[in-house]
């Protein structure tokens, strides 16, 4: 033992991690507040149907002015297919990072005319698992799952329905094809979230999406 | 892919709370991970040892307390660790619960010398 041995000791921190997200994505809430925009940020995994809903919303929400942000690692295929409608849309390309998070948003946020919109809607990167981490500054959080995904997934992913306000089953159309059970499915979010509202939605044959538009409206403040 | 993010975070925090303890060097991080946070050992080891060359934290071992999702039982109150595929109360039998653990995700401590 020398006697200029270093002294060991522990620290207590108990800090979070990722405030500097949360702190940004306060920001981004200040500022949507201030132009009376409402934004949901919709999260399911590839291919669940993220873009057709979005689609099929942009032609049934009449009345209300509405912008998109869509995230995708790469490409700019789903803003393009928005932007086709006439609607004010932002691509962002996260490069790789499988979520969006509040700096991309407020970034984004720039390109589109707040004071002209009432919602915004944000596809976020397709994912189960990170986009629900990352605060983005959002009033409601939507989920996404279609019937071909199977009704097991609130048990694989809980976290994200535990975290959203709306849970949408979309491709309902192929539910008498696959063994998706919409009631376990119900049983097993309600498990997590009781409150929470199930719709289920074809954007094929229309079923559900009046029963979406409405929610939305109510969120809007104006059902 | 954002463990990057995260392993920036994690530094940041350890160099401040370093600093003000008056460290030469960092030896060991405990973090506190619950399994609903969606982070990964390995991954966050990995940028880890990519971000701290030459900084006080260099070397240091990092420790990972994972914390189990622990549901509430909304009907009689008894607190559970849920099975993968068994969510029902072993008391009542109800499907489910709150969840009352399994989100945390923080730097509880830091082990220096000075």
């Amino acid at each position: 033992m020398s006697d200029n041995q270093a002294i060991s000791n522990r620290v207590p921190v108990v800090e979070r991690l990722l405030t500097a997200n949360e702190e940004v994505a306060a920001d981004n809430r200040v500022q949507f507040r201030s132009h009376d925009v409402k934004v949901f940020n919709i999260m399911a995994s590839p291919g669940a149907g993220k873009t057709t809903l979005l689609m099929a919303t942009i032609a049934a929400l009449a009345g209300h002015r509405l912008g998109v942000i869509e995230g995708d690692v790469a490409s700019q295929i789903d803003a393009d297919k928005i932007a086709t409608t006439g609607t004010p849309v932002v691509q962002i390309n996260t490069g790789g990072a499988c979520h969006l998070d509040a700096p991309m948003i407020r970034h984004a946020v720039q390109a589109l005319p707040l004071e002209d919109l009432d919602l915004v809607l944000v596809e976020n990167v397709g994912n189960l698992i990170c986009p629900v981490s990352f605060d983005l500054g959002q009033d409601f959080n939507v989920g996404l799952i279609s019937v071909p995904e199977g009704h097991d997934k609130p048990y694989k992913y809980p976290a994200i329905f535990e975290a959203v306000d709306l849970v949408v089953v979309t491709k309902s159309d192929l539910l008498p094809y696959l063994d998706f059970e919409v009631d376990t499915f119900r049983e097993l979010v309600h498990g997590l979230n009781p409150t929470i509202p199930i719709i289920v939605v074809s954007a094929k044959t229309g079923e559900g999406i009046g029963d979406w538009i409405a929610w939305l409206e109510d969120k809007l403040g104006r059902g | 892919m954002h463990e990057m993010a995260v392993t920036e975070d994690i530094l940041r925090i350890v160099k401040d709370h370093a600093e003000r303890g008056g460290a030469k060097k960092v030896t060991d991080i405990h973090l506190v991970i619950g399994e609903l946070s969606s982070f990964i050992d390995d991954s966050i080891q990995f940028y880890f040892d990519l971000l701290t060359p030459n900084t006080i934290a260099e070397g240091a071992s990092l420790h990972f307390e994972r914390i189990r999702i622990r549901f509430r039982c909304r009907k009689c109150g008894q607190e559970f660790e849920p099975d993968g595929q068994d969510w029902h109360c072993p008391s009542c039998q109800a499907l489910g619960g709150d969840v009352v653990a399994g989100k945390e995700f923080y730097v509880e401590s830091i082990e220096i010398t000075s």
